[in-house]
């Protein structure tokens, strides 16, 4: 066999894995829940195809309520992420010792391998009632008796920036990481202020980390199902419940694919805007990490 | 002098305050969940009623100890036999992914990465009903036609793997291509001009350069799917894994003292195996 036959038999043989991976795990399964979003149930095994589901869900407050308060919480979120994360980033790769660096790093990333469940009981077991928070407040005084810290808005922000701050943390560090000093020094030097320096040379250097940061943590925000639940109780209107809800509970597979194309195009069309007034592209952001 | 740092001391010392109040709040939910694994109580809130180890070894209800709850264990062994199939699945497929777009031209080459990209940020929830929806479609097509029930397409663990499968390969592909990258070639150059095979070549020389990079993606497949919960949740049958079971426990019967203990039993293990991620990929380079 010679060298061309081989690489084209090659090529072949790594391209049937990937194929049969991204077309029927990928793309048909999508094709799939798009299909299903658009057919109408007139009666048992009847169908239609048109939009009356999208309909359906406009007709009813509750439902693009829902989706309107998920899409304003996770960008709440991932603003709160990206305002608590970054001192931290810059921390770890500019302001902290070579030494520390590593370890301070490392300490980030612990947490990330606890899982969600895990991180939301702990929550739980600090806010509750009976919890530590409501126990070490009374003792100081400064409530009479018990205080209920769950099931609110503010705890679920808190509870999601926290599962996802991590997210926001170690792309803005490796890429802060590659930033040279001199870079600050010579915008000193050449008479700006700190705040100047971060505005015109800190934050336009960070920006892939930032833009990759941002669109992870809104992804993980907006489809988290577990820590608002968990947090937010049975009022916390979050719209990958709905979703759960449309298709395990009421078996409503036409209203439940529906939802879930919108919340993926929804999700699609704030990643992309994010990518094109960033001016940066999917594959040197989020891929890079 | 650091550049970078604040001047002023009244400023680095308020920036080192953040930075101990931060790493506070990353660590208080995690301590707590825990630390009361270890509480001799029915309930896990305060108060503090002693030390125990009952909430793992106690035999008896209501303090059953995680190593004597059949369901627990059976959910933890669940957890790892579905970590291992999707693991060793998405580090093939990974591997070969890695080869295909580092070392392969074709037309379309950066679509196709981008697709390869794609199930990064679509919701796992997402992921997970389209895959409940495609496959149902399939069996419901073959049970019409053919008048026989596909029973691996209806929800149970051959879904939950697929479901998981579908974006771990995208995770893997990227830890072992970021290796392969750096890989030089002409090491295989020379290989072949002292006339080794291309599939010797690949053995002695390319696989294992690359096998830290594998093992670390066969590793964070594992935790990744160890604690994975959106997907699962909606690809799941009768036999479920460790995060589903502990969900229904919290959400039906209420939070014990054994979840803590699982929680504990959770997070030591992943940390140990994070750290051996970390080895591995530190003696690879």
């Amino acid at each position: 066999m010679n060298t061309a036959e081989t690489r084209r038999l090659s090529l072949f043989l790594l391209f049937a894995p990937f194929l049969m991976w991204i077309g029927l795990l990928i793309v048909l399964p999508q094709l799939g829940i798009l299909g299903v979003s658009l057919r109408e149930k007139l009666g048992p095994q009847n169908y239609a195809i048109g939009f009356g589901n999208y309909a359906d869900f406009l007709q009813e407050p509750i439902y693009w309520n829902t989706l309107l308060r998920t899409a304003v919480m996770s960008i709440i979120v991932t603003a709160l992420a990206l305002l608590m994360g970054f001192p931290i980033a810059y921390y770890i790769a500019k302001v902290a010792s070579r030494r520390s660096r590593a370890g301070l790093f490392l300490l980030c990333l612990v947490p990330l391998w606890v899982s969600d469940l895990v991180r939301a009981f702990g929550w739980i077991i600090l806010l509750r009632e009976t919890g530590i928070v409501s126990v070490a407040l009374q003792a100081a005084g400064m409530t009479d008796g018990p205080v209920e810290l769950l099931y609110n808005d503010v705890t679920i922000v808190m509870g999601l920036v926290y599962t996802v701050v991590l997210f926001m943390i170690v792309p803005l560090v490796s890429t802060l990481d590659g930033m040279d000093d001199s870079l600050i020094e010579a915008g000193l030097n050449l008479g700006g202020n700190r705040f100047t320096v971060f505005r015109r040379i800190v934050v336009p250097y960070a920006m892939p980390g930032i833009v990759a940061g941002c669109i992870i943590v809104f992804m993980l925000a907006a489809g988290s199902y577990l820590t608002p639940v968990l947090l937010g109780g049975k009022n916390s209107m979050w719209f990958t419940e709905q979703i759960y809800n449309q298709f395990i509970t009421r078996y409503n597979w036409e209203a439940g694919a529906t939802f879930g194309m919108l919340l993926l195009a929804f999700t699609s069309v704030v990643v992309w805007i994010g990518l094109k007034a960033t001016g940066q592209s999917l594959g040197s952001t989020v891929a890079r990490h | 002098m650091n550049v970078a740092a604040p001047q002023s001391a009244v400023a680095r010392r308020l920036y080192q305050a953040y930075m101990v109040a931060f790493f506070v709040y990353l660590a208080a939910p995690l301590i707590v969940a825990g630390l009361f694994a270890f509480n001799d109580s029915l309930f896990p809130s305060m108060p503090w009623r002693g030390w125990t180890l009952d909430w793992f070894f106690n035999d008896t209800e209501p303090m059953l100890g995680l190593f004597h709850d059949r369901r627990l264990l059976a959910s933890i062994w669940t957890s790892v036999k579905v970590g291992v199939v999707v693991s060793l699945l998405s580090a093939l497929v990974g591997t070969c992914n890695a080869f295909l777009f580092e070392r392969h031209d074709f037309p379309g080459k950066r679509y196709l990465y981008i697709l390869m990209i794609v199930p990064l940020v679509i919701p796992g929830v997402i992921m997970g009903i389209a895959i409940l929806v495609f496959a149902s479609l399939i069996a419901n097509g073959v049970e019409d036609g053919l008048g026989f029930d596909l029973g691996m397409l209806r929800p149970g663990l051959p879904l939950v793997i697929l479901g998981q499968f579908s974006f771990l390969t995208t995770i893997t592909s990227l830890i072992i291509a970021a290796r392969l990258k750096k890989f030089d070639i002409a090491l295989e150059e020379a290989a072949l001009n002292l006339g080794a095979s291309r599939p010797r070549v690949l053995r002695t020389i390319t696989l294992p350069y690359l096998a830290p990079a594998i093992v670390s993606a066969f590793i964070v497949a594992f935790l990744v799917s160890f604690e994975n919960f959106n997907t699962t949740l909606m690809l799941v049958g009768s036999e479920a894994p460790l995060t589903i079971t502990m969900y229904d426990r919290m959400a039906k019967v209420g939070s014990t003292p054994v979840l803590n203990a699982v929680s504990f039993v959770l997070m030591v293990g992943s940390a140990l195996l994070a750290l051996l991620s970390v080895f591995v990929q530190r003696r690879g380079d």
